[in-house]
């Protein structure tokens, strides 16, 4: 982008012709193609879906974890428990059979082994024959004097299979008892708890893809008009501007911000296509004029007086072009600045005195009185050379079209002339105000005259190249300001504001009086 | 004076060159940077006229290289580079003026006999004398023919300024960049009209002028008219 206008303006001043194989407003072949080329838009290639599907996998890892150590810690305490409960029955029947010996015990053992409880026993002699309880054969993979484990039986109620936990130990004389407890119930629960659990995972899983699907959808679709739009304006629509949602959220932030940028490159642009149009019409005309007045000494020989009167007029013709040309330099130089490290804290009330000492004789020559009110203390950053050419080019101006008002009536019947040229504090800004009592502006003519080289048909017969108000314009946008035409009643009010940098202090000093340096003698 | 021209635009330095000889001066040009710098280094030379953008070696790095090894002679840069920023960088490099291009070839030769008398030690004596007009620099009084006259002080320091180059043809630009420190040109004749007022001061009550314009370049204070 840059380089182009550098192109264009090193094109400029070299003289050559602007390229004539693009219209203005694209940005050509270069530009176009280094613009994201992927029209698509692969959703599960998108940021946006890649980082939700990131996130749901981290919930569910987390999440895994947590219940993978919960089940564990359950089946831990579970397990616990029935040991203590298994352990404390052993030693109950124990205490039974010393007390009664095996019919005391195969009695308790027969009492307890209701078919609705969760014990489970068997007493068998040492033959293996059953002599009670509620097992029908003793269970596989149970050693007798093991530390006990988890095994299957059949239910006789209904023959079910089940799971049971218990222990195999030998009493003396030869018989086994087998004492457990039912877990079926637990299994049961545990079970469902983890069907229960897989079924929640896989709705987070689906939600969250769902979920993210979905943002990845919102957030692309409006990625995507907004690459749209960023298309269109390469295509050369320079004044589209990205959608906003109005929500204010990022992806607007964003596209605001954008829409700024744009806004600062069409501007570019048009100064750029406004430049070029204007150096075309602009400096056509006195180039032809040089080349006619040279071709027309060169036709006839007139002595060399003629001669050295055609070589003196081609010299200023060419000064005056050379001086246009600069001007025009600066000003597109002065635009196509980015922040400046020229910018230093001035005093605003001090530059615009120093000019205004500078232009007071030239004031008090042309009968004009020059009012200067200064507030010191209003600081902005700034260019002071650029500053003060900005403030030079409204006196100029003032001093050139407030005089014009003299050739529309009889000297005697004109009120005297007066330009002021103050400094106030508005706010934020710093106000540099140069007004006079001056024929003025017509208020349709005011947003043109600061276009370049716009030169109201009053003033075509003044001297000046036509962009005093642009460059301080030019000026005022750099520092981040503005410059507005007023009506004076009568006369003009040219207003340049520049963001101030200090603290408002008092408003006006006592000692800031108007003070009149040219008074009309 | 004997000045070097290093400039790579032929046509340009032919016409710099031939200029020059016409005012009087000896002049040499080098068409590239090296061989620039090699022929300055030589020293002999009064004035060093430098054009920025070089083949080889740019003006900047000659001027740099220049100062490193103590070479003082006076240098005056051209570019076609015109704003504050280049200027800036150009005397930071040890340019002693700045120039943007196209210029005026008067306002050139103005610069570069400036530069000359710069290149002179600043003489110790706190006075300056044109003819019987004398400026106190210690005292800040200026008298001609031993009345005193009252000045503003900008008005002193322009007076300063076209003594210390008394003889010397100065430029409107020169006055506002030496003087006001402006490094712009106002569309309005400020500069003219605040030497008619100096000159109102100094030059109304005597019959010989001190304070002379020179038509199409500038002005001259000096007592040879």
């Amino acid at each position: 982008m840059k380089q182009a206008a550098q192109r264009g303006a090193s094109r400029l001043a070299a003289g050559e012709p602007p390229d004539p194989g693009r219209s203005p407003g694209t940005l050509g072949p270069v530009a176009m193609a280094t613009v994201g080329s992927r029209g698509g838009s692969g959703l599960l290639g998108a940021t946006s879906f890649r980082l939700a599907l990131g996130y749901l996998l981290a919930l569910l890892l987390v999440a895994s974890v947590v219940v993978a150590a919960l089940f564990w810690q359950l089946g831990d305490l579970l397990t616990a428990q029935l040991r203590q409960t298994v352990a404390s029955e052993v030693r109950g029947l124990r205490e039974q059979y010393r007390v009664g010996g095996v019919t005391l015990l195969a009695d308790v053992i027969s009492g307890r082994s209701v078919p609705q409880g969760d014990g489970r026993y068997l007493l068998l002699d040492a033959t293996g024959a059953v002599i009670a309880g509620n097992l029908t054969a003793p269970p596989d993979g149970l050693e007798i004097g093991g530390g006990g484990a988890t095994f299957t039986y059949r239910r006789e109620a209904d023959a079910a299979r089940r799971l049971a936990f218990g222990v195999a130990l030998e009493v003396p004389s030869g018989l086994v008892l087998v004492v457990a407890r039912d877990i079926e119930e637990q299994r049961l629960l545990i079970d469902r708890l983890r069907l229960l659990l897989l079924a929640g995972f896989a709705t987070i899983m689906l939600v969250g893809m769902a979920a993210a699907y979905l943002i990845a959808r919102h957030i692309l679709g409006r990625i995507d008009a907004m690459a749209l739009t960023g298309r269109r304006i390469m295509a050369g629509r320079l004044s589209d501007r990205l959608p906003l949602q109005g929500t204010g959220d990022e992806l607007d932030r964003l596209a605001e911000s954008l829409n700024v940028m744009l806004e600062r490159i069409e501007q570019l642009l048009q100064a750029m296509q406004e430049v070029s149009d204007n150096i075309a019409h602009d400096l056509r005309t006195p180039l032809t004029r040089i080349r006619n007045a040279v071709e027309e000494a060169l036709r006839e020989d007139r002595g060399s007086a003629a001669y050295r009167a055609a070589l003196e007029d081609t010299l200023g013709e060419a000064d005056e072009l050379i001086r246009t040309f600069n001007a025009l330099l600066s000003i597109a130089r002065i635009e196509a600045a980015a922040s400046d490290d020229r910018r230093q804290p001035i005093d605003v009330a001090q530059v615009a005195r120093e000019v205004a000492e500078l232009y007071e004789p030239a004031f008090e020559e042309a009968r004009i009185a020059l009012g200067v009110d200064a507030d010191t203390g209003v600081e902005v950053a700034a260019d002071r050379q650029l500053v003060s050419q900005a403030i030079a080019n409204l006196l100029d101006n003032a001093i050139k079209y407030a005089a014009l008002a003299e050739n529309d009536a009889p000297h005697h019947e004109q009120a005297p002339i007066q330009v002021d040229l103050s400094v106030r504090r508005r706010g934020e800004h710093a106000e540099i105000v140069v007004s006079d009592n001056g024929p003025g502006i017509a208020a349709a003519d005011r947003e043109r005259a600061l276009k370049r080289f716009v030169r109201l048909e009053a003033s075509r017969t003044r001297p000046g190249t036509g962009l005093g108000l642009s460059l301080v314009a030019a000026v005022a946008r750099m520092h981040g300001g503005c410059i507005t035409l007023e009506d004076n009643r009568p006369g003009l009010r040219a207003v340049l504001s520049l963001p101030s940098v200090s603290a408002p202090g008092p408003s006006t000093a006592p000692e800031a009086r108007p003070k009149l340096l040219g008074e009309v003698g | 004076m004997r000045i070097l021209v290093i400039e790579d635009d032929r046509e340009a330095a032919q016409y710099l060159h031939k200029a020059l000889r016409e005012a009087g001066h000896v002049a040499e040009v080098a068409n590239d940077g090296e061989t620039g710098l090699l022929l300055a280094q030589e020293a002999g030379f009064d004035v060093l006229i430098v054009d920025r953008m070089l083949p080889r070696l740019d003006g900047l790095a000659i001027v740099r290289r220049l100062r490193e090894q103590s070479i003082r002679t006076p240098v005056l840069i051209l570019s076609a580079l015109g704003d504050v920023d280049d200027r800036v960088k150009g005397l930071r490099a040890g340019g002693d003026d700045y120039l943007a291009k196209p210029y005026a070839f008067s306002e050139l030769l103005a610069r570069v006999e400036a530069l000359t008398r710069r290149a002179q030690p600043e003489e110790a004596s706190t006075t300056l004398t044109v003819g019987d007009l004398v400026l106190d620099r210690l005292a800040h009084k200026v008298t001609r023919a031993g009345e005193p006259i009252a000045l503003l002080p900008r008005e002193y320091r322009l007076l300063e300024y076209l003594m210390k180059h008394a003889g010397q043809v100065v430029t409107r630009t020169m006055l506002l960049e030496h003087v006001w420190d402006y490094h712009f040109d106002p569309q309005t004749n400020v500069i003219d009209v605040h030497i008619s007022r100096l000159r109102s001061k100094i030059d109304r009550s005597f019959s010989r002028p001190l304070l002379h314009t020179v038509r199409g370049v500038g002005y001259m204070v000096g007592d040879g008219g």
